[in-house]
């Protein structure tokens, strides 16, 4: 089976006024993987998603995600591409069941179709016994569990997650690391993930892209890289010894 | 098309869920029924044994009773009302962090603005539509004249024009909202231009006339040129407040005894004269020909204003931080 390019990102550049948030990127990802993009804060990781979601307009260079233009066709794009942001927010005075459904509306989702739709997700996030509480309520876990389901509600081929397990708990994160493995293995969505939060990235990760200064200096599988720049085989490194050497240099 | 409207239910919904809304509406039916009886049982006692004269049952809306009409209230409220709805309406969405996942969802990103600056038109039409009618209502049973076409339809225009009024607030306040992150600070910058329309302009008005043609407060014998410029500088400043044109139009649509929005003292004697002498009243379309330049203005306003509005926020960034 050919593998697709589901983004296909070239020589992608971002200015605000002089500076430079993103610096001539190039990559592609394909259909089915779980990438990780990784990168000190204010390295661009936001800015660069937000470009691809056709949210922010790139100053130059080009960008084609699940074959659209995102600044020329933005709902073909948003229409089949998910994102969560980072501490995503919802309508605290509604319940999840109702913040749901409001999403699926502006999804053309018939009420009559998402209401299941809605059970189900709840389930799958494990929200489905606090259903009734308003959102407000929630804790940071609860919360990002739901982002996950809005994001699922549209049933999306490409999910951009803009550090999913920032501030959660271990066992928040745990879960959250579980549904995101699960999204690609049963549904085989394509999962972009934007991190520093390098072991968990380590341990959901087919490929990643380190990302400094607006530069991507490096992208590949982990081993791979590992074995360019550190002269060792597998299981003799951390993902945290390559992200620094390269971090160091740049 | 399909995400204005669902944005527009929903804040429609919320709209009229909050408690907001529920002060207004409470504040709105009180006036309504103190200005409907007070006026009513002044208009009762003042016509009692007299032929009711024509156009009576519109006196409800602009005679004066003990404090204040209702065209009055609404001239210089009704930019409360607008305000209230729109303040928070862009900022609230940055601050909850709920607008960059809105413009993730396969929706125009106009059409949030739009929704947004729509439902806050349609709750401010049901809300002057009711107190219209809270005020029809009860005076009718006090006064005892049912309105004629024509009163109605003179209503009707002016419930469009005051809806449009309010509008241009409701845009003002948005505009902030959309400008500054904190909803405070927009609220307080939309009280800040109301103040300043609703007192400045006015005692700004008087300074500007004062200085440009002086009336000397001893002498006796004014030169009636200076009185004239005087009083035209003065107006003509005055009428760069919305509030002035609002209250100019509004209060010759609903008086058609009314023949010019001018004040007294810009007419001469034979204009005084056909005045006293012929108290017939003008025909709707006389009227609505006088106010045209006002009512221009408004519309021209409330656009304009709405359309800076959607203009920034399309240039905005969308930003998560």
């Amino acid at each position: 089976m050919e593998e697709q390019i589901i983004i296909e990102a070239e020589g992608l550049t971002k200015k605000y006024g002089t500076q430079i948030a993103v610096n001539n990127l190039t990559l592609q990802i394909r259909e089915g993987e779980v990438f990780g993009f990784l990168g000190p804060n204010g390295a661009g990781k936001t800015t660069t998603l937000l470009m691809f979601l056709g949210l922010t307009e790139p100053t130059s260079g080009k960008v084609r995600v699940i074959g659209f233009d995102p600044t020329r066709e933005p709902l073909r794009v948003k229409e089949k591409v998910g994102y969560l942001p980072e501490n995503v927010g919802f309508y605290d005075d509604m319940d999840a069941q109702q913040n749901l459904r409001f999403i699926a509306r502006l999804n053309r989702i018939p009420d009559k179709i998402s209401s299941k739709k809605i059970d189900e997700l709840l389930k799958q996030v494990g929200l489905f016994e606090e259903v009734k509480k308003k959102v407000g309520t929630y804790s940071k876990g609860m919360r990002q569990r739901l982002g996950i389901a809005e994001v699922l509600i549209k049933e999306p081929k490409l999910i951009f997650l803009d550090e999913p397990t920032i501030g959660l708990d271990p066992d928040g994160t745990n879960r959250m690391l579980d549904v995101i493995h699960s999204l690609s293995r049963e549904k085989n969505i394509t999962i972009f993930l934007s991190s520093h939060l390098l072991d968990q990235v380590q341990r959901i990760c087919d490929r990643v892209g380190i990302m400094i200064k607006g530069n991507l200096v490096a992208i590949g599988p982990i081993q791979e890289l590992a074995r360019k720049k550190l002269g060792v085989e597998k299981e003799h490194y951390t993902l945290e010894e390559l992200y620094m050497k390269y971090f160091k240099e740049a | 098309m399909h995400g204005i409207f669902t944005l527009f239910r929903k804040e429609l919904e919320d709209h009229f869920s909050s408690i907001r809304f529920l002060l207004i509406s409470a504040l709105i039916v009180m006036v309504g029924v103190i200005i409907a009886s007070m006026v009513g049982m002044s208009i009762q006692e003042e016509s009692k044994g007299m032929a009711k004269p024509t156009l009576l049952f519109l006196w409800l809306f602009t005679s004066t009773g003990k404090i204040f009409s209702f065209v009055q209230f609404i001239g210089f409220f009704g930019p409360l009302i607008g305000i209230f709805l729109g303040f928070d309406s862009i900022n609230r969405e940055r601050v909850s962090r709920t607008l960059s996942k809105l413009a993730s969802q396969p929706i125009y990103r106009d059409s949030i603005i739009n929704a947004k600056f729509l439902a806050g038109v349609v709750t401010i039409a049901i809300v002057l539509v009711g107190i219209v009618l809270i005020i029809s209502g009860l005076g009718i049973r006090l006064i005892g004249v049912v309105p004629g076409s024509e009163e109605v339809l003179r209503l009707v225009i002016y419930i469009i024009t005051s809806i449009l009024y309010i509008s241009f607030w409701l845009g003002i306040s948005i505009l902030f909202s959309v400008v500054f992150r904190s909803t405070a600070t927009s609220a307080l910058a939309s009280l800040a231009i109301w103040i300043f329309f609703s007192f400045f302009v006015g005692l700004g008005a008087g300074f500007m006339a004062d200085a440009v043609a002086p009336i000397s407060q001893s002498g006796t014998n004014v030169d009636p040129n200076v009185l004239i410029k005087h009083e035209e500088v003065q107006r003509t400043v005055s009428l760069f407040s919305p509030m002035t044109l609002y209250n100019d139009a509004t209060t010759t649509i609903l008086d058609p005894t009314r023949k010019t929005t001018r004040g007294l003292i810009l007419m001469g004697p034979l204009e005084r004269l056909s005045l006293s002498r012929f108290q017939s009243p003008l025909p709707l379309l006389q009227s609505l020909i006088i106010v045209a330049p006002y009512l221009i203005s408004i519309v021209a306003m409330t656009f304009l204003c709405f359309g800076v509005c959607y203009l920034v926020f399309m240039r905005q960034e969308i930003r998560t931080v």
